[in-house]
């Protein structure tokens, strides 16, 4: 029987097998940032263990940065604190640190792609869900808890039972409109938030295959949304351009030799997965959110099903929809476009696209949050800055920002929030906000026309 | 670690699906640089409106149900990695958490901080929070050696993997595991 891209890339990490259990996995680099890294720090300073690979480790300050006047002190005393632990347990350590205000300082799942610290073939870890995103790269990528934090410091692996295998394929060819968001909201719309619970899943298929690295890394961020740990995509030749010449890319000879490599890294024809589903690409549309999870999507033009269960109705009650009722039309006063979902470039690029000329209705705080400084130069290099400021659009520095709202950039409650990120859980952006998880250019949509709308008729 | 010793103890029924880790532990939160306090804050919005009052609806302010065993709708700990919740849940006195799903990270990070999480049959479950709801006082038997549940409704097989029973048993870490597995480590670094 083949072999999946999983197994190839999981197989040539494998340090050692318990016997009976889990299996010791080499971690080829181990992100970190200042929200989940303290305690781990502790934990080995307590224990007296040094850690063991600190050129393996990368750290940033994203989490709990504000998004202005990043050149002052943070004010809130609590997150200054934690900032500078963060700092001082890098030091101590002889860890890289992209602090806050450093040119390479970002949101740690747009960073290290972007830098070319994120390469093909590798394990990678942070403590933090979504490190999933790296897996657009052909790289086996999962968010760990603390102590496994500590776990990967003290030893640079993880002790770990291999996960079942997934396979999701999308062929065929996208409407007009339909982003790489909208495929794997529709994804998670059907198969819910558990179905991927105890798997690691690959995304194939010539949707997939067509889609830029950006576009990728959307899909493959929000896997744990389906309850999977991770999401790969085989690396080919759009992974290779995007790595080729970034700064932490392998150069030259070593580039080509790495190159050689990659090729190799794709499921075999005749490997076999624990579970397979596939969709046409013609059947998905723009999406949005109702409820309070991410499978709790429809189409933007659909009516919110008519589901009798408790858990459902209390979802609905937060959101304050009705069974039935088709979002077309909510007046919405806040639309975010950011997060380690949807901060990149090709976003920012969607959304000028459809701004460009308009304005921003009157009722809307439209912030947008970059996912990096890199990200942040890019949109002022190719004139995005302008179109922004010119629709009256909110453009702040970057960071996690109003997707986890643990900074000051809070949505307040009871209010709507249409916003590019990854998670509608009650209170996520603020205490009682409510939040619609849309596309770039559906967010952009809703900040000029103030309301929701169905996108597909205002497209040329 | 703390050793997971056999637990008699009654429970506290929390019927709702999809409980992720935002509302176990809010993200506002998470601005601690140490592991104590926050049990103090454990499902925070639910159990207090935002002027701070108790919402003595909210099952945890309900003075009837007590116990260290939280029994929770499907998919319990989805989301966020954040082990905070773990933290919490533990802090605030939870020693199993009894559900027919659980989210991978959560999970782990459960058990890294000595709590159970117990997966059991919906019909299970079902049954399970009606008998506590209706009977407060209902004691639950968790035996983690002969990995039974036992109650009113009857006892039950779970499963656990036998490496993270064996060190919730004994209070083990992994941290303790992979340092004693340098050599092997060493071995593989200087081969690739």
């Amino acid at each position: 029987m083949g072999k999946t891209l999983f197994d190839k890339v999981w197989d040539k990490h494998v340090v050692d097998t318990v016997e009976n259990g889990p299996q010791i996995l080499y971690i080829d680099k181990h992100l970190i940032h200042e929200v989940t890294s303290p305690q781990a720090f502790n934990e080995l300073k307590e224990r007296g263990i040094l850690v063991a690979r600190p050129d393996k480790i990368v750290a940033t300050a994203d989490h709990n940065t504000p998004t202005v006047n990043q050149h002052l002190p943070v004010k809130d005393a609590l997150s200054r604190n934690q900032l500078e632990q963060l700092e001082k347990n890098c030091k101590e350590n002889n860890i890289t640190l992209y602090g806050l205000g450093h040119k390479y300082n970002g949101i740690v799942h747009v960073m290290a792609p972007e830098l070319g610290i994120t390469q093909p073939g590798m394990t990678m870890v942070c403590g933090d869900s979504h490190t999933s995103t790296h897996g657009a790269f052909g790289t086996i990528a999962f968010g760990i808890g603390t102590s496994q934090v500590a776990q990967v410091f003290a030893s640079q692996c993880l002790l770990l039972q291999k996960p079942k295998s997934l396979r999701v394929n999308v062929n065929g060819k996208l409407k007009k409109g339909v982003l790489p968001k909208d495929v794997i909201l529709y994804i998670i719309s059907k198969l819910g938030t558990n179905s991927g619970t105890g798997y690691f899943c690959e995304y194939a298929g010539n949707v997939f295959e067509e889609m830029s690295m950006e576009g990728r890394m959307t899909v493959c961020n929000m896997s744990i949304e389906m309850g999977a740990r991770g999401g790969m995509i085989a690396p080919d030749q759009t992974t290779f351009d995007y790595v080729e010449g970034r700064e932490f890319a392998p150069k030259g000879k070593d580039f080509e030799a790495k190159v050689a490599y990659w090729k190799t890294l794709k499921s075999d024809e005749d490997a076999v997965f624990d579970q397979e589903y596939s969709f046409d690409a013609e059947d998905i549309e723009p999406m949005v959110t109702y409820g309070t999870n991410p499978g709790m999507g429809i189409k933007v033009t659909e009516a919110i099903p008519e589901t009798d269960d408790e858990s459902f109705e209390k979802s609905l009650q937060y959101m304050n929809f009705k069974k039935g009722e088709t979002l077309i039309g909510k007046p919405i006063n806040y639309v975010f476009i950011g997060s380690c979902t949807n901060s990149r470039i090709e976003d920012f690029k969607v959304a000028a696209n459809f701004i460009k000329g308009k304005q921003k209705a009157s009722n809307v705080n439209a912030w947008l949050v970059p996912g990096s400084q890199q990200v942040a130069k890019q949109i002022k290099e190719e004139g995005l800055q302008e179109v922004f400021e010119a629709a009256g659009f909110e453009l702040r520095q970057p960071g996690c920002s109003a997707c986890l709202a643990m900074n000051d950039d809070k949505i307040p409650e009871g209010e709507y929030c249409v916003s590019t990120s990854n998670r509608n859980f009650e209170g996520r952006q603020g205490q009682g906000a409510r939040t619609i998880l849309a596309s770039p250019l559906m967010a952009a949509a809703t900040a000029v026309e103030g309301k929701i709308i169905d996108i597909t008729k205002h497209l040329n | 670690m703390e050793k997971f010793e056999k637990l008699v103890d009654t429970a506290i029924p929390l019927p709702v699906e999809n409980i992720d880790t935002d509302q176990i532990i809010p993200a506002r939160f998470l601005k601690a640089t140490d592991k104590k306090g926050f049990g103090d804050n454990v499902f925070r919005d639910w159990r207090f409106h935002k002027d701070g009052t108790a919402d003595s609806d909210f099952v945890l302010n309900n003075p009837k149900y007590k116990g260290s065993v939280l029994i929770a709708g499907d998919n319990f700990g989805c989301g966020s990695s954040r082990e905070h919740a773990a933290w919490a849940l533990a802090g605030y006195g939870f020693k199993v958490v009894v559900s027919s799903f659980f989210a991978d990270i959560f999970k782990g990070n459960a058990l890294n901080n000595g709590i159970l999480p117990i997966q059991v049959s919906p019909e299970y479950l079902k049954q399970l929070l009606e008998e506590v709801k209706q009977n407060p006082s209902s004691e639950l038997t968790i035996d983690l050696e002969n990995q039974t549940v036992t109650s009113t409704v009857g006892e039950v097989e779970f499963e656990i993997n036998p490496y993270k029973k064996l060190c919730l048993l004994n209070g083990y870490d992994d941290i303790d595991f992979l340092i004693s597995k340098k050599d092997k480590i060493e071995a593989y670094e200087a081969l690739v």
